[in-house]
Order: C-alpha cells, then sequence, then structure tokens
C-alpha cells in the first residue's frame, strides 16, 4: 500500500511520517514512534487506555486512522509534564492510590488533563461522566476520582500551579 | 507494636513510572530479529480433528515455521500449576499444550505460527488446514454427569471432583427447626478482563537458556515450559514483567508454552500478543455454579441446619476446578455457628470455556447463596439483616464446619455492625418510581493457600557499603502494591529511608522464588520471608553495634539510618559505619530467608475434615440501591465496607483493594455476564461484556479494622481476594429491601429485575 507524508505535532515535536492510509494512530505511536506508554487494551473503542489528546480533545487512537490527524497536535502521556518533572496530575494520581496495575492510567491521566482544561472545578458526577469511557479494573474508580478531585481544588486555589 | 514506616499510606513506587507511562509491560518490549507469533484455534467447541495440513502456511513467504501438537516434544502433562509439592492426581490436571484428536472448546489452541510480520502470521492461520468432524459436545453440568453423557475428555466420566462436609445430623435437624428457607441460586461465567491482554517474548540467550519475558501471576510455570520441550529446569527462565491486572486470570499458563516452543525452534526471538477477542477465548473464566440450599431456624432467629448442593461447570479441561471446590465447600456455610451441616459439592467437565482462578476462588459463589438465605430468613422472622447475622455468626473460640479452629481474629460481629451502622438513617424514596433499599452482608475468605501444598516463599536483602538496601525477591507484583510491602517492611526493620531501598523482582533465575501472586497469599508469605530475612541482617548489625558502642544489645534502636542507644540517644553510630566494621570483619551483610507456611496432609477422603486454611478474612458490605420500578434499573446509590485485615501495613493500598474489589463484585451482580450457548461465546468483546464504568459505581467507602491478629508480618491479614465478598449479595438483599423480589440468579439485569417485578404482581 502507498505510504503519504502527514505532518504532526507529537507531544510539542513537529513530526513527518510516512503512513500508509490504513494505519492506525495507535500502531503508528507504539510502532514506528515507540510511544508505548498508549496502550491496546480492546482495539474497538471500549476501554480507553489508548486515550490521547488530539488538539487537546481525547480521543482513542485505536479508532484513528493516522493519516487523518494530518497537521493537528497530538499529546500522548510521555508529553504530559516533562522528562523530569511530573505533571501536578500525575502527582495527584501517584499520592491518592490512583494507580494500581498502571494499564489505565496514562488515559485516565490525559482524560482528566482534557477535563479540567473544559471544566477547572468538576463535581464528582462530571468527573465520573466524563471518564465512563476509560475502563479501570483495579481501583474501582475511587481513588481516580479523588485525584482528579483535589487537581481540580489546588488548581483553583492557585493559578500559579495552572499546567502547561 | 509501634511502627513508623509499616501502617503509612505512602505512594508505592511504581506508581511514578506507571503513571509516566514509562513501564515496560511484555508488549511493549521488542528484540532485534523478533518474530511474531499468532495462535490457530479451534473452530467447534467439540469437535474431532481428522487432519491438520499445514503444508500450504509453511510455503507463504515470510512464515518460519508452523507447529502443531505432534511438534510438541511432551504435549500431555500432569500439570502441577505452580506449586513444588506432590499432591497425587486428585488435585492435579491435565495440561495439553496443542490440541489432538479433539478439541474440546471453541478456541482451543490447535496450530501455531511464527512469521516475520503479525499480518503474515495472521494470514498464515488462514492457509492451516483444518478438518474436523463435528461431536456433539455437553454444555450443561448437571446434562454431563448423566451416565450416558458425552464424553469431554479421555476418562470414562466428566466427573473432576466431589468434596463433602458432614457436621451433626440435618435430617433431625430441620424436623426441628421453625422456619425453612429453600432456594436454587446460579451464578454464571465471568472474566477477569484485565487491561491488559496476554503477551510475552521469549529468545533462547547466549548460553542456550529459554528465556521468557511475560505477564503472569505465576513466574513458575518455567517448570511446566521446562517439561514440554523435555529439558532441566534450570535451562528455562521466566521474567515476569509488571502485569496490567491479573485477577486470577493470568494464574494458569498463557503464552509461555507456545513462545517457548517458537523460540526453540527457530532460534529467532519471538512475540506473542493476544487481542482482547482471542484474550476471552484463551483464559479461565470464574466458575458458574448451581446452588442449592436449604437452611433452617428456630422461631427466635437461631440457625439450626444448613444442607447445600454446589455443581461447578469446570469447563473443558480441570485446572484448578478441585482447588476452587475445595474452597466453596469450606466456605459453603459461611461465616456462621450452625450445630447441623451437610454441604456435597462436585465439579463437572463440560464443552464450556474452562473454567479456574479468579479473584475470589470458589469463596464468592456460596457466599451470595448462604447470605441471600440469610436475607430471607431474617424477612420470615421479622429481624433486620444486622441482628439475625449478629444472633449467629462464628466468634473467637468456635470452630470451622471441618472441625478446624480459627486461630487470630473473628471479627465478623464487628465488620457487621461498623459497615451497618455506616448507612445511617435511612432516606425517603427519591421519585415516584424509584425506590431505596438497604442489604447487608458478610463474608470469609481464607488467605494463603491450601495448607496441604505446603507452601514457602524466599526473599533476599542485602545491604551496601554506603547504607543503601537491595533486595530480590521473585513475587510478581499485579498493582496491588506486592512490592511495595516488602520494601515497607525493610524500611521498617532497618530504619532505611524508602527511596535508598531497591527491589528486584519477578526472575526465577536471579530472584528467590516468592510463589504465586494468587491465593491472597503475597503479603502474609513473602512478608513473612521478608521480616525474616531483614531481622537476620539487623541481628548481625546489632552484634556488631553493640561491640562498637559498648551497649547492650536489647538497648540499640534502628532509626533514621543510624543504630543508636535507647538509653542514651546521642550515643549513636550511622548506619554505614556498622556496615562497613561487618565488611571488613568479614561479616555477611546479605540474608535469603525461607518462610513456611504451615503444612498439613492432602485430604485422602472426599469428606474434608481438619486443618485446610492457615487463617481467614472476614469482612462486611453494606449498600443502598435505588431500584427504577419503571425499568428494573438497578444503581448502588451507597456502599459501606468493614474488613478486618489485622494490620494496613499501607492503607492506601489496602482501601485501594476493598474499592477495587467492591466494583468487581458490583459487575458481578448487575452487569457482568459472560454468555455461552451451547459452547458458543456470546460475549466476544468488551461491548457485549459489560464491566462498571466510573459512571455505574458510588465511591466506596472503607472501614479497616486492624485486630493486629492475622499471621501475616505485623499482624496482616490477606485482603486482596476477601475485598470481592459481600458485595454482590449485599445488593441483591438490597434490592429484595427496595422492591419486594429476591433475585435467585446473577447478574441482576434491568430485565430481570422488571420480570420479576412483573410476575411478582
Amino acid at each position: 500500500m502507498e505510504k503519504r507524508l502527514i505532518k504532526v505535532t507529537i507531544n510539542g515535536k513537529l513530526r513527518e511520517l510516512f503512513v500508509k492510509s490504513n494505519d492506525l494512530l495507535l500502531n503508528v505511536l507504539r510502532n514506528d514512534l515507540n510511544l508505548m506508554g498508549t496502550k491496546y487494551g480492546c482495539g474497538i473503542g471500549e476501554c480507553g487506555a489508548c486515550t490521547v489528546l488530539l488538539d487537546g480533545q481525547t480521543v482513542l487512537a485505536c479508532l484513528i486512522l493516522a493519516v487523518t490527524v494530518d497537521g493537528q497536535e497530538i499529546t500522548t502521556i510521555e508529553g504530559m509534564g516533562d522528562p523530569v518533572q511530573l505533571h501536578p496530575l500525575q502527582e495527584s494520581f501517584i499520592e491518592h492510590g490512583a494507580v494500581q496495575c498502571g494499564f489505565c492510567t496514562p488515559g485516565m491521566l490525559l482524560a482528566g488533563e482534557a477535563l479540567l482544561k473544559e471544566n477547572p472545578n468538576p463535581s464528582e458526577e462530571e468527573i465520573r461522566e466524563y471518564l465512563r469511557g476509560n475502563l479501570c479494573r483495579c481501583t474501582g474508580y475511587a481513588a481516580i476520582v479523588k485525584a482528579i478531585k483535589s487537581e481540580a481544588k489546588s488548581q483553583s486555589a492557585d493559578p500559579g500551579t495552572l499546567s502547561e | 507494636m509501634e511502627t513508623t514506616v509499616v501502617g503509612k499510606g505512602l505512594p508505592k513506587f511504581d506508581a511514578y513510572t506507571k503513571a509516566k507511562g514509562n513501564i515496560a509491560y511484555a508488549d511493549d518490549f521488542s528484540l532485534p530479529g523478533m518474530l511474531y507469533a499468532k495462535v490457530l484455534r479451534s473452530k467447534y467447541p467439540a469437535a474431532k480433528i481428522i487432519s491438520i495440513n499445514t503444508a500450504r502456511a509453511e510455503l507463504l513467504p515470510g512464515v518460519h515455521t508452523v507447529m502443531t501438537s505432534k511438534d510438541v516434544p511432551h504435549n500431555n502433562l500432569r500439570a502441577k500449576f505452580g506449586q513444588s509439592t506432590d499432591i497425587g492426581p486428585n488435585f492435579e490436571g491435565l495440561y495439553r499444550v496443542l490440541a489432538e484428536e479433539k478439541v474440546r472448546f471453541l478456541g482451543e489452541a490447535i496450530a501455531l505460527v511464527a512469521a516475520d510480520s503479525e499480518k503474515i502470521a495472521e494470514e498464515a492461520l488462514t492457509l492451516i488446514d483444518v478438518i474436523y468432524e463435528q461431536l456433539p459436545g455437553v454444555f450443561d453440568p448437571i446434562e454431563a454427569l448423566k451416565p450416558d453423557a458425552y464424553l469431554v475428555g479421555d476418562n470414562d466420566t466428566n466427573l473432576v471432583s466431589q468434596f463433602k462436609i458432614r457436621q451433626g445430623d440435618v435430617a433431625t435437624a430441620f424436623e426441628s427447626a421453625d422456619v425453612i428457607v429453600e432456594n436454587t441460586y446460579r451464578v454464571p461465567f465471568k472474566d477477569h478482563a484485565f487491561l491488559e491482554p496476554e503477551a510475552g517474548v521469549a529468545w533462547v540467550d547466549e548460553n542456550g537458556i529459554i528465556t521468557i519475558r511475560v505477564c503472569t501471576q505465576v513466574i513458575e510455570h518455567f517448570r511446566t515450559v521446562a517439561e514440554v520441550l523435555g529439558i532441566p529446569h534450570n535451562h528455562v527462565r521466566v521474567i515476569g514483567t509488571w502485569v496490567g491486572g491479573g485477577f486470577g486470570g493470568k494464574e494458569d499458563i498463557s503464552v509461555e508454552s507456545f513462545l517457548a516452543l517458537l523460540a526453540w525452534k527457530t532460534k529467532q526471538p519471538v512475540k506473542l500478543t493476544y487481542t482482547r477477542e482471542e484474550s476471552f477465548l484463551a483464559h479461565s473464566k470464574r466458575h458458574p455454579f448451581v446452588m442449592k440450599y436449604k437452611t433452617g431456624a428456630t422461631k427466635d432467629g437461631m440457625l439450626v441446619a444448613l444442607e447445600a448442593e454446589l455443581i461447578a461447570d469446570a469447563g473443558a479441561y480441570t485446572y484448578l476446578s478441585p482447588w476452587v471446590l475445595l474452597y466453596a465447600t469450606v466456605n459453603a456455610a459461611g461465616p456462621y455457628n450452625i450445630p447441623h451441616v451437610k454441604v456435597d459439592t462436585v465439579a463437572v467437565l463440560t464443552n464450556n470455556p474452562f473454567s479456574s482462578a479468579y479473584r475470589g476462588f470458589g469463596a464468592v459463589q456460596p457466599n451470595f447463596a448462604y447470605e441471600s438465605q440469610m436475607d430471607e430468613l431474617a424477612r420470615i422472622l421479622d429481624l433486620d439483616p444486622l441482628t439475625i447475622r449478629l444472633k449467629n455468626c462464628l466468634r473467637q473460640g468456635d470452630t470451622l464446619t471441618t472441625g478446624a479452629d480459627f486461630g487470630g481474629s473473628v471479627a465478623v460481629q464487628e465488620v457487621a455492625e461498623k459497615a451497618w451502622q455506616a448507612l445511617g438513617p435511612k432516606r425517603a424514596d427519591p421519585g415516584k418510581h424509584i425506590k431505596l433499599g438497604r442489604g447487608l452482608a458478610v463474608g470469609m475468605m481464607s488467605y494463603g493457600r491450601l495448607t496441604f501444598l505446603h507452601d514457602t516463599s524466599r526473599s533476599y536483602i542485602k545491604l551496601e557499603l554506603d547504607g543503601s538496601v537491595l533486595m530480590r525477591s521473585g513475587i510478581p507484583d499485579l498493582g496491588a502494591g506486592q512490592a511495595q510491602a516488602l520494601v515497607q517492611i525493610a524500611a521498617e526493620e532497618l530504619g532505611v529511608p524508602l527511596e535508598k531501598i531497591k527491589i528486584f523482582t519477578s526472575d526465577t533465575s536471579l530472584t528467590p522464588l516468592a510463589g504465586t501472586s494468587t491465593a491472597t497469599r503475597q503479603l502474609y508469605m513473602s512478608g513473612n520471608a521478608t521480616l525474616k530475612a531483614a531481622r537476620e541482617v539487623k541481628e548481625r548489625l546489632i552484634d556488631k553495634a553493640s561491640v562498637m558502642l559498648n551497649a547492650d544489645k536489647t538497648d540499640l534502636k534502628f532509626v533514621n539510618e543510624k543504630i543508636l542507644r535507647i538509653s542514651e540517644p546521642d550515643k549513636y553510630l550511622a548506619l554505614s559505619a556498622v556496615i562497613g566494621q561487618c565488611s571488613t570483619d568479614g561479616d555477611e551483610l546479605y540474608s535469603e530467608a525461607q518462610f513456611n507456611a504451615p503444612f498439613t496432609e492432602v485430604p485422602v477422603s472426599d469428606v474434608i475434615t481438619g486443618q485446610t486454611f492457615a487463617d481467614f478474612t472476614f469482612g462486611a458490605y453494606a449498600v443502598e440501591v435505588a431500584v427504577d420500578e419503571e425499568t428494573g434499573a438497578v444503581n448502588v446509590e451507597r456502599a459501606v465496607t468493614c474488613y478486618d485485615v489485622g494490620k494496613a501495613i499501607n492503607p492506601l493500598n489496602v482501601e485501594g483493594q476493598l474499592e477495587g474489589g467492591g466494583v468487581d463484585s458490583i459487575g458481578y451482580a448487575l452487569t457482568e455476564n459472560f454468555e455461552v450457548e451451547q459452547g458458543y461465546l456470546k460475549s466476544h468483546s468488551l461491548a457485549e461484556y459489560l464491566l462498571p464504568t466510573a459512571l455505574d459505581v458510588p465511591d466506596i467507602e472503607t472501614i479497616l479494622v486492624e485486630s493486629g491478629a492475622g499471621i501475616g508480618p505485623y499482624g496482616a491479614k490477606g485482603i486482596g481476594e476477601p475485598a470481592c465478598n459481600a458485595m454482590a449479595p449485599a445488593i441483591i438483599n438490597a434490592i429484595r429491601d427496595a422492591v419486594g423480589v429476591r433475585i435467585t440468579s446473577l447478574p441482576a439485569t434491568s430485565e430481570k429485575v422488571l420480570f420479576a417485578m412483573l410476575s411478582q404482581n
């Protein structure tokens, strides 16, 4: 199959990639770019383990053809915080025990970040609603919801800690 | 005992890397020149294999090998399922690597392919010609027990195993009962649905060792792989990765033998990762049970007799069915004092998916039945759910139905009271067609393996010259904080900060074997082994420091990387100075310790008596549900759980276990139905098999009781699996309270609840 050139900003870096028209974004991220933090959990958009941000919105990398993201901006878990420093939401997840096996964690964190950008002070119900596409089999969600809620609180208390 | 690190809800060290997305799970790892494997699976649940022709597949460019059962040196083994003790044929099962002669379930592995890419391997599967002759099969365990039933395996019966409990005389006792409740309960297959599908990479290293990097709960399967290949055990090395969820579903062997065979044949690295659909086909399920219960009580609510018949669907292969059935047998009467008990259990082969370990391991199914029975009795006798339980629950000094004593602490009363009272005053129904209801359930489950398995765990601790600590343990970490607990124990004993301790885990060649991360055993077993190792090292340091400080040994204490005199705290030595002196004097600065669980003999009779487990964990759930009378939809509004965990080594992780176990059981109670029709799956994906989402569940309120009376380190009990108890029956009892219907089969879907309400009116 013929390959096409796409230009995509991935985690702040402009990349030129040759992709086949049927390549899934998930496979391009994992296999071509070695960004292994984006997970395969089901391949049909049911589990949310492959959640990434496309121009700041959550999307499922297993349902998106790579050619369609030409000219857009993608954030994966590797782009959250910087290589040394944790993003405050990552810190909150760690402190609240929101990370167990860790397989849903990248998707949950990116979904949480997108939520807080859209709605800086969500209620518990709004958090649960926003996360309903991201499955977790370990935590029962309680710690994840608390971690997001606590980060929302500290952001509204101190605008200086707003991410990025 | 006062502790400074143990008992603190500290973030676990692996959470940092996981939050960065940097953990290399099994599928995230590759090697140069790696091939990709795929597995051909049976199209039918029951069929004779007339022929397998791999010629066309082998000719496809890019295909390196195609293997079938005839290429497997030892295709049929008596599997020991990770333990090293001889437990006799009644508790072992057949482990068949690839199907031969006949297939027993849909999705049974028939052939393996290794190719240059996944795509080529997939195409090769379509070029393998298998000619089947379909056989009738049998799909209902009760049918499968009939004398003329289709035979699933190679034996002359489909019966896998049977056990009995006999205490007193139930027939006479039922005559003296004022009320008797009889019901038949059913529970379905349940899939673990860990988010990380099975995956691994295998290669032959420079010394000819077959090395398998895989996500597993049981690295000890390296022995099985060696036996499949017919090579010495020490020629196979399993490196366990951080596991993306297990819940019992990664307890049986998965990709290991396939990968080893392909790497051994091709001499190239090979990767095999299952799709979600393949994962559903390939691994075990929680056993469906049909449970007939008859419970009798006096009019003042005292239990007099319980009779239970449990039939478990083992599916197509034995795997851990005898063990699961034994758990179900011992737990069948629940945490109650009942003078007369008769329990009969059987596990039966069918051509359904095979059943094996699932978090809760045979304790969870009867828990649903006996707690539903208690609720019905309470209603007939006009007692509240707490009162009937307090009248009958086990207390300190009581014995199990097998006659075994409970050691430790039996806190059924305390956990039931605390959970129920935490719900607080009742609220009014919110709307016309929404009815609120409340339910309570208690539960019991062992932690640690069956005592006749003679379980052991080893742990290694070494002090570095700069005062840092290196640990080694074969412990597979599934995400529950298994490794973190060991680090906290070492930090506590040695007075070293957590960040100065590094633990290396889960490698059969390089780390001391810690046994399986199953049976809620790791904190208990490896925690005790670590405690023993830490105290051995500590003893040597104390000996040395007492000389160096000219102090009595009992006057010394480890605090913040110092050894100081308790009587004169300003007289101290830096830990590194004592280590340095030990090194100079040639003293051992390491310890590898082994902890042995209590050992008992393998049961010789099917009537189970005496000790089968080392200790039990008791807990309770109290819930409030809202039932929509128009649709039958059930929403869990509130859920409070209380467990006696002995001692919370890390309360944050303990709460995580309770919350996760509780939500897993909300799925069991309300949505998760792994439907199988005549051996064919109706649940192919996570679109049909519905796990609870964040929106479907409440915040679980956790109350920890710390009796300090467990047999784990610092008096801890195990919590991983017991955490799945009690939630499902509490929900079902709450539905009964809300709308007056008794749901006797799980899950209580909205259709089921609605039809139950309609047929009642």
